[in-house]
């Protein structure tokens, strides 16, 4: 197993999005799936915007605070060529948009509420996810 | 007013946890993914912890009957498995597994300003807008 284990700040991020996913739903009513509020701000709908622009201000603003004083939670040693990550981009857009949620919406929103299109889109993307880790790091040496 | 404070809020909290968690380490989240290698189990962990905390928080969504900001609760409905979903989430997992970013950490690593990142980013907005056209193409003329 990985020196890299840290059990203990996962549980407690994840703690934290789960809180964070709460108090959309207990104070808005809406569901914190990340792709599916910012897919919204880029097919705009009239009175349909500020939320959205607001929750994303505030990923991007927890964003600057880690640049600010803990630019570690950064840190990656992953080498993927630019054109690589690019079409990986492409992908995680389209069929988040495709398939109605990611690992927010479908992951932590959706299994929390025993959703079963929320089941069976989280066993695709963790085995799909999972072959593309395997092939791209074994097989293609880092592609 | 008081939903967009909540929402930043909520996008502030969420942001944290996923630093927290190492979920804007792409390094950390392949590793997670690639099992057959030095596998680092940690990102199950984020899963666990955020399903304990939101599961209890959906208990109260009866008994509650309407959010505390007012209005109604808007929550997804459907319950059929559809040949769109799992495409989708098939195509979403390719690129995360290769990637290392799920949209969460794409965008709160975007102010980190690496080229990784900021090539990411650029993708996943080409991929949700290609997304629309196709579908705009594919709908009726209305």
């Amino acid at each position: 197993m990985s020196a890299d284990f840290t059990p203990f700040s996962a549980l407690l991020g994840g703690a934290l999005i789960g809180l964070a996913a709460s108090v959309m739903l207990l104070g808005a009513g809406r569901v914190a799936g990340i792709s599916g509020i910012f897919g919204g701000l880029l097919a705009p709908r009239a009175g349909d915007v500020a939320w959205r622009l607001a929750f994303v201000g505030g990923l991007l603003a927890a964003g600057v605070g880690a640049v600010l004083f803990a630019p570690s939670a950064f840190a990656s040693d992953l080498v993927r060529p630019p054109l690589v990550l690019a079409l990986a981009g492409v992908l995680v857009g389209y069929g988040t948009q495709l398939g109605n949620g990611c690992t927010s919406g479908h992951g932590v929103c959706g299994l929390s509420r025993l959703s079963p299109r929320s089941l069976a889109s989280v066993v695709t993307f963790m085995l799909t996810g999972a072959l593309a880790a395997v092939v791209t790091n074994h097989l293609l040496g880092g592609a | 007013m008081k939903n967009t404070l909540l929402s930043g809020l909520a996008g502030l909290l969420f942001g944290a946890g996923l630093l927290v968690a190492g979920m804007t380490r792409p390094d950390k989240v392949v590793a997670f993914l690639d099992v057959s290698g030095d596998w680092d189990p940690s990102l199950a962990f984020v899963m666990i912890g955020a399903i304990a905390v939101h599961f209890v928080a959906y208990r109260f969504v009866p008994k509650l009957g309407s959010p505390f900001l007012g209005g109604r609760f808007a929550l997804p409905t459907r319950r059929d498995v559809d040949a769109r979903l799992l495409l989708g989430a098939a195509l979403f997992g390719i690129g995360w597994g290769i990637g290392g970013y799920c949209p969460g950490p794409a965008l709160v690593s975007v102010v980190n300003g690496t080229s990784d990142a900021l090539v990411f980013f650029g993708g996943l907005v080409a991929g949700m807008l290609a997304f629309n056209v196709t579908e705009r193409a594919a709908a009726p003329a209305e």
